[in-house]
């Protein structure tokens, strides 16, 4: 095994137990500590394709900005009351017994279909221009409408908090 | 670049360079926080720290000791294991963006040519900022684990004061960016040989600097430690090597938003060299280090004269003035440099 | 290019291995006198009353949802500056289209007052 995939491995295993963790936590705020782990280990894994821009803003957004929000909204949550509540809804049972069909269909395709897919490769050769220059020629020159069609959309999110923030604020 | 056979020299070399830069940022943190007594005394009409050793010289050391045997309470309502993580994860970021800042050029010992910055990545620059922004966590985590209301009012109230500021550094940055084309703090300081960056970025630098005051938590916009209303603000129920781990941090961040400034704006170790090789390879050291220094004396001296904002100024301030500025100076940057590029 | 991130590894490894040597020292080395007063939160001398996680004003929520945003504004920027001095003018008016909408965005919720702290 090489550095590389020990590395891949060792993320791997510890995105996935953190989102485990995620879920089972009955503090909220612990919860957001292991989501926050997981998004770094997909940043990791990110970084490990060689995909730095990625990586970097998958940080900035996700880990510095979105789990903020998220830390600004479960610390004010009363662990008193949390704690007395159910932490899974009632249908669990039924909810797992789908989730481990759905994840048996989807291994079995899968299995069946594999030369169909094509997973991502670790290019042999080293890109020659950095990776955030990739990202920048394709977004600006490629891309150009969706990226203005992003601002739209940021335009339109901008609204909506406002709008239901204001409700509160009057 | 490295193959697998120098793996084992690589490591030992960043090893190395690790532990001098760790042990050159921990003594200038604190003889900064001495100059800080100092200076601040000095304006004042005080003398400052005079007992421990000649001028005071050896006080840092003093309450080093000091901080590690007082009693290192743990109050019983505490959430226990976000409580420690909270001054760790300052600590930690706190010293960690240092590792892409560039010292000067290189230096050659052995017949092996040793870049003088621990790395240099691709997006420098963007590290640094991931890393900013993650600051966040030290003071929201520390103000929530503490179960006390003046720590969740000064974490909560510091998380929205740094999470504001940090649009208009981010803008401020682009800025440099869009002069440099590229996001390597070596090759931004390398571009800078000609001219200066502060001169073709005067309003981006003042923008810069004051965001990065903002985000140390530093006066004017101390609003987290706000003594007369939040006693300490989040760190009010730590004590011992604890606190003294978050005061490290807010220090380091100082050296690490200075060493920035002079990387972006003040071209970095560029200065005149002359003499012997090994002269010439440390010159750019020292020049890097007294710009760093005007930076952190600048610091203080505003600490000094300026009174702390309020809450609801603080905050008009960033979103109503800062955040348009930066914007429209981006902007008014990228038409300065398509016009010269056509 | 992943050699590059190996010293920031070294590094981070370093001044966590400090970080917990500092904690676990002081930890240990300082003197334990725990009393029912010293461990209650501290509220300037008088009993604690009531819980500190209470509800807050809903500007912390918002002004955590505008950081979003314009944040994603700050990573489509920078890129663009990376690539700028290739894009030459299409980039500008590109980018100038790009910043004037959320622009319009910015004025509708100054207009709104939701930048307003005061209230």
């Amino acid at each position: 095994m090489t550095l590389l995939q020990i590395a891949f491995f060792f993320l791997s295993a510890l995105a996935l137990a953190s989102a485990i963790l995620v879920i089972t936590r009955r503090n909220a705020v612990h919860s957001v500590i292991w989501l926050i782990v997981t998004l770094f280990s997909v940043g990791g894994i990110f970084l490990l394709l060689h995909a730095e821009f990625l990586f970097a803003v998958q940080v900035i957004l996700y880990v510095g900005g979105i789990m903020v929000l998220f830390l600004f909204v479960v610390m004010l949550v009363n662990l008193d009351v949390a704690v007395k509540q159910a932490q899974f809804s009632r249908q669990w049972q039924l909810a797992l017994a789908t989730a481990i069909i759905l994840m048996a269909e989807l291994a079995y395709g899968i299995y069946r279909g594999h030369q169909g897919f094509t997973l991502a490769q670790t290019s042999a050769v080293p890109p020659t221009i950095g990776n955030t220059q990739a990202v920048a020629l394709a977004l600006y020159q490629d891309y150009m409408l969706p990226v203005e069609i992003a601002s739209v959309l940021l335009l339109v999110a901008m609204v909506g908090a406002v709008v239901m923030a204001k409700r509160k604020l009057e | 670049m490295a193959t697998h056979s120098d793996l084992p020299l690589l490591l030992l070399m960043t090893l190395a360079k690790v532990v001098v830069v760790l042990g050159v940022l921990l003594t200038a943190i604190a003889y900064i926080v001495w100059m800080e007594r100092k200076v601040v005394a000095h304006i004042q009409s005080r003398w400052g720290p005079y007992l421990v050793g000649p001028h005071g010289l050896l006080q840092p050391l003093a309450d080093a000791l000091k901080f590690l045997f007082k009693e290192d309470i743990v109050p019983d309502e505490v959430d226990r294991p976000i409580f420690w993580l909270a001054p760790l994860l300052a600590f930690t970021l706190a010293f960690l963006s240092i590792s892409v800042i560039p010292f000067g050029e290189s230096i050659t010992i052995a017949g092996h040519t040793i870049p003088l910055q621990i790395t240099d990545l691709n997006v420098g620059l963007l590290f640094v900022l991931a890393v900013t922004s993650l600051g966040v966590y030290g003071v929201a985590l520390a103000g929530w684990s503490s179960n006390s209301k003046f720590p969740l009012f000064g974490g909560l109230r510091s998380s929205a004061q740094l999470i504001s500021y940090e649009l208009s550094l981010g803008l401020a940055v682009v800025s440099v960016v869009l002069i440099a084309g590229s996001l390597s703090l070596r090759e931004i300081v390398e571009q800078q040989r000609g001219l200066w960056n502060i001169c073709k970025q005067p309003l981006g630098f003042l923008l810069y600097f004051t965001a990065a005051v903002a985000e140390t938590n530093r006066t004017p916009f101390d609003l987290p430690e706000a003594e007369a209303e939040l006693v300490g603000g989040y760190h009010t129920e730590y004590s011992s090597f604890k606190f003294a781990m978050f005061f490290m941090a807010e220090y380091a961040n100082m050296v690490t938003v200075s060493c920035l400034a002079t990387s972006l704006f003040f071209g970095g170790w560029l200065g005149p060299v002359f003499g012997p090789p090994l002269v010439r390879s440390l010159l750019p050291v020292l020049w890097f280090a007294l710009k760093v220094l005007a930076f952190l004396f600048v610091y203080i001296w505003i600490r000094g004269t300026l009174p702390r904002f309020r809450y609801d100024q603080l905050m008009g301030f960033g979103w109503r003035v800062m955040l348009p500025v930066a914007l429209l100076n981006v902007l008014g940057t990228s038409l300065i440099v398509a016009w010269r590029s056509v | 290019m992943l050699e590059a991130y190996l010293p920031v590894l070294v590094h981070f490894l370093v001044v966590l291995a400090l970080g917990l040597i500092i904690l676990g020292l002081s930890a240990w080395v300082g003197v334990k006198r725990p009393s029912p007063e010293k461990l209650a939160p501290y509220e300037c001398g008088m009993p604690p009353v009531g819980d500190a996680r209470e509800r807050f004003s809903i500007s912390f929520y918002l002004v955590g949802m505008l950081f979003i945003l314009f944040d994603v504004e700050v990573a489509f920027l920078f890129p663009w500056a990376v690539v700028y001095k290739s894009l030459k003018w299409p980039g500008f008016l590109e980018m100038f289209l790009y910043i004037a909408i959320l622009l319009a965005g910015y004025l509708y919720i100054w207009k709104k007052g939701a930048l307003d702290w005061s209230r």
